[in-house]
């Protein structure tokens, strides 16, 4: 087994507070392993970017986590909870440890400093070290993302949406990080645009060696991109599995109706057949399992048991009434 | 460069609009106030001096519209306002000349004072939004909704009198001629105290109220939790992401708002007697002199275009996007 | 509205000033103009205001005033917000240089300052009554809501609905009236109540340098009539306070009402409520303690 680095334990998030709050992530268990390239796929509004800011405690009011626990494992090999220590604690391991490329690079940047600055601004938070060496770096990491580095003195507004894409993949690997957390880093870019930077992407890891969490409702993407792939449905995890192995046997029937969703990139042609119905509505959740009145291989258990997360009989992890877990 | 330019352009047409707005207005009022001086004068009037006012009031009634429009522009490109009804037989150019010291010193320094001290408590305010300071917005919508100058008539009564420091009148203690040193100095700022901070109170929490919205709106931009996801100090989040971007909507305001401040801060130099253009507008208006009215309105117009024009400077500096490179 | 405190709590308020204004003048224990022998005497049961130089009773001038006061800001909030709808909508919907143009005589309007313009207008007036002068502060303060409401209708223009109807052959008309106006309506009230509370401050401030409607009251020349008699060095300090607080507490209520349909308008502004003690901070989401819910 591969040493552990982030572990989510039955984190709840919600959006308000009292009776008119809706819980947007349920008992959500995740393990990130060192090195590895976890994913993280769903619908629009699956809630996979309030997991990811939930759990860095990044989400704007009126996100509020409920309740779980994120352990994150240090070098030295003790343990925090990041939910739990004080605020000075968490701003130093923030980027320090754990970066993130957020959803939307194009309002990620601040319109009125340079690029320079922004870059510089992280170094000078972290570590110290002379105003030349951090724009030396400053400069190296532009050219590590493939931006000429004289864009260095640029506004944001000055540059591409696929570059300032890169500035921010550029940024999130400014310290180092173990681990990178990146939500829908290229859906709003074309698909060159998209492909080369991926591209850039898995080059950088192989190089650093840092854990990723990869965040899209691009199934194919991940398949050929990570390790491991989350699904999520309604705030939960539905299935957890290799992503060959999920790509090959998708145990639930949401991760398979996911995965007709998209032409495969490579091997054999499927039909494109998708997911009739919508998500439900996080007010008025369905009882049971929340997949049930999409599903079409609904049984009567179904609509009156919610299933857990749990090892399934094939030894893969999936929440569904079809493989029901197995005991001990 | 454009973007000054195109401002520019736009401030010619505004004092063309408000010199138009002078020529046609006085043509409202009743009877022939010209007639009506010179006969309290009896005659001591030059007939030069009556040939100005004729064409400011638009009574050569020979003339055509057109020729009266362009001799009023021709008068006003010389400088000439005409003669002042209550300061007779001062011209209103000289009038204005020793009010407008008074008024640019007093409203105008307090006028930027404000803005700065307000801007600063509001980006505090927004950002410890759901604390303490909270509770500071109600008694600031109260005191901004104080006319400046009863705020002014209050400040009188409580703290000026026998033995206080604030004088209750004046801009300078009677008696001293104005120059430079330093006992007159002295007196100018002990005089200009209270009238100031009768005007920072008033228009401080204006601008905190509308900086603090500001500051909640842009702190959940994207950029600001970038900034906390990067674990920059909470110090920098503040001033270099929020209050940063926050401070744009809130100079351009500035800039739109002076019209309005500008005619509120006038009225406190008249609970002062403190000699500006204010106290001159309101004695204007107590003897109908029209001339002066007018001049008056055309200064604090040209005044107020000018600070425009430095608060349009200030924002192509603060903001980059304005800028257009190359 | 039961969710908005702010407004709720400016909307009662409003409420009331607008019954004094209606029924004030029957209310008032005295013809505010009647002179007695009570010469500047302190508030007192049978004058609760005090009085002035002249004996007059100052409760009742401030009870009368307050239509005077209410009705001007009525009529000129109607006549700016009027005028800004129709030159903003069209400054927004226009294209070409009919939009530029409108665009740039509200930007006009808004930097001449407002004060002394309607100060020059008003004392050239032949006669100045309530209504004229309500009319001139329409007229003049349009701009700012003007300015306002062409940004949204520009912003409106562009959305999905919009562009569909004009494809469809919608009249222009028909698209300003049902597409583009249910969805400025917001702004449009939160226009006239800035408008209502600029034009209240405007009709009072000029009552205090001494242009009001001939023989009326309104608050602003209970001031004015403070001013010019020394109440202040005389220390009567009656004369001037109610008013001016009766000014105050106006404003508020009409900030209090903006405020509500600021927060209606954009939602990041809700102060909200901060239940068990959490609270909500940007960049640091707060965690719930284990055990609750
Ligand atoms: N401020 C909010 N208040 C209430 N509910 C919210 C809020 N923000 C998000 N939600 C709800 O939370 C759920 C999860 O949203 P989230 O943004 O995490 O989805 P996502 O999986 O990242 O979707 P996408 O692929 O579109 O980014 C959605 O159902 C959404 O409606
Ligand atoms: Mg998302």
């Amino acid at each position: 087994m591969k040493e552990r680095i982030l572990e989510v334990r039955g984190l709840n998030v919600d959006y308000g507070m009292g009776p008119e709050s809706v819980r947007a992530v349920r008992d959500v268990d995740l393990t990130l392993h060192r090195g590895e390239v976890l994913g993280l796929a769903g619908e629009s509004g699956s809630g996979k970017s309030t997991l990811a800011y939930g759990m860095t405690r990044l989400l704007p009011p009126p996100g509020i986590v409920a309740g779980g626990e994120v352990i994150y494992h240090l070098d030295d090999g003790t343990t925090v909870d990041l939910l739990r220590i004080r605020d000075a604690d968490l701003r130093r391991l923030r980027w320090s440890e754990i970066a993130i490329v957020f959803q939307g690079a194009i309002n990620s940047l601040n319109p009125v400093q340079r690029i320079s600055t922004q870059l510089v601004d992280v170094l000078k938070a972290h570590s110290a070290s002379t105003p030349r060496a951090r724009l030396d770096r400053a400069r190296e990491l532009l050219t590590l993302v493939g931006i000429a580095s004289d864009r260095l003195n640029s506004y944001p507004h000055q540059l591409s949406g696929g570059m300032r894409q890169r500035v921010m993949i550029a940024m999130a690997l400014a310290l180092e990080p173990r681990v990178v957390i990146m939500d829908e880093p290229t859906t709003a870019l074309d698909v060159v645009v998209q492909r080369q930077i991926l591209r850039t992407l898995v080059d950088l890891r192989e190089r650093l060696g840092f854990s990723v969490v990869f965040i899209t409702h691009d199934l194919s993407l991940l398949v050929e991109f990570s390790d491991r792939i989350a699904i999520m449905y309604a705030g939960q995890v539905v299935e957890e599995a290799a992503s060959a192995d999920l790509y090959r046997t998708p145990l639930h029937p949401y991760s398979d109706g996911l995965l007709q969703s998209f032409p495969a990139l490579k091997g054999p042609k499927r039909e494109l057949s998708g997911i009739a119905g919508s998500p439900p509505d996080l007010r008025m959740m369905p009882s049971g399992c929340p997949f049930h009145p999409r599903c079409a291989r609904a049984m009567d258990v179904c609509g009156q048991q919610t299933p857990v997360l749990g090892q399934s009989r094939a030894g893969r992890s999936v929440a569904c009434w079809l493989h029901p877990v197995s005991v001990g | 460069m454009s973007y000054l330019l195109k401002r520019l352009g736009f401030y010619l047409l505004t004092v063309w609009a408000a010199v138009t707005i002078n020529f046609f207005v006085p043509r409202m009022i009743p009877g022939d106030p010209v007639q009506a001086l010179i006969t309290k004068q009896r005659g001591q009037m030059t007939s030069e001096a009556v040939r100005s006012l004729y064409v400011l009031f638009g009574l050569d009634k020979d003339e055509s519209l057109a020729s009266q429009y362009f001799s009023y522009l021709g008068q006003l490109l010389r400088g000439d306002l005409g003669m002042s009804f209550t300061f007779f037989p001062s011209p209103v150019a000289d009038v204005i000349g020793d009010g407008l010291p008074w008024t640019v010193g007093l409203v105008g320094i307090t006028t930027v004072i404000g803005f700065f001290l307000g801007t600063a408590a509001g980006a505090l305010v927004g950002w410890r939004r759901g604390t303490w300071a909270d509770s500071l917005i109600p008694v600031t919508t109260f005191v901004s909704s104080i006319p400046y100058f009863w705020l002014g008539l209050v400040a009188i009564a409580l703290l000026t009198g026998p033995g206080s420091f604030f004088p209750a009148s004046g801009a300078y203690e009677i008696g001293l001629v104005p120059n430079w040193d330093w006992q007159f100095i002295g007196s100018t700022v002990q005089h200009g105290l209270l009238p100031g901070l009768t005007i920072l109170v008033s228009s401080v929490s204006g601008w905190i109220l509308s900086m603090r919205n500001m500051m909640v709106t842009v702190s959940s931009d994207d950029y600001v939790t970038v900034a906390h996801a990067k674990g920059l100090p909470e110090r920098r989040v503040m001033l270099a992401y929020a209050a940063r971007n926050a401070l744009l909507p809130n100079v351009s305001g500035f800039a739109l708002a002076l019209g309005f401040i500008v005619g509120g801060t006038l009225l406190v130099e008249i609970v002062f007697s403190y000699p500006g253009l204010g106290l001159q507008l309101f004695q204007a208006v107590g003897a109908k002199d029209y001339p002066l009215l007018q001049g008056i309105f055309l200064i604090i117009t040209l005044s107020v275009l000018l600070a425009n024009l430095l608060a349009d400077v200030a924002y192509l500096a603060l903001d980059p996007r304005t800028r257009r490179e190359g | 509205m039961r969710s908005n405190p702010k407004a709720l709590t400016g909307l009662v308020a409003l409420g009331f000033f607008v019954l004094l204004a209606v029924v004030g003048p029957w209310l008032a224990p005295f013809d505010p103009s009647m002179r007695s022998n009570d010469l500047l005497q302190p508030p007192s049961p049978s004058h609760w205001f005090g009085t002035t130089h002249l004996g007059q009773d100052i409760f009742s001038q401030v009870l009368v005033g307050t239509r005077s006061v209410v009705f001007v800001g009525a009529v000129a909030g109607l006549v700016a917000t009027v005028l800004s709808v129709l030159v903003g909508v069209s400054a927004g919907y226009l294209s070409g240089s009919a939009g530029e143009g409108l665009s740039a005589l509200s930007n006009v309007f808004l930097v001449i300052p407002a004060l002394p313009l309607i100060v020059i207008i008003t004392s050239s007036l032949p006669e100045t009554s309530n209504l004229t002068i309500a009319l001139v502060i329409g007229l003049t303060a349009w701009a700012w809501n003007a300015r306002v409401l062409r940004a949204q209708t520009l912003s409106l223009r562009r959305r999905d609905y919009v562009e569909a109807a004009r494809a469809n052959g919608e009249s222009t008309w028909r698209i300003i009236l049902f597409e583009i106006m249910p969805n400025l309506t917001a702004v449009i009230a939160s226009g006239f109540v800035g408008t209502v509370l600029f034009a209240v401050i405007s009709e009072i401030t000029l009552a205090f340098i001494g242009v009001s409607d001939a023989g009326g009251w309104n608050w602003g020349t209970v001031l004015y009539w403070a001013q010019s008699q020394q109440a202040l060095t005389q220390g009567a300090w009656w004369w001037f306070v109610p008013a001016g607080l009766a000014i105050a507490l106006l404003g508020t209520a009409l900030s209090l009402v903006n405020f509500g349909i600021d927060e209606y308008v954009n939602p990041r502004l809700r102060t909200r409520s901060s239940t068990r003690g959490v609270r909500m901070r940007v960049g640091f989401t707060p965690v719930l303690a284990k055990e609750s819910s």
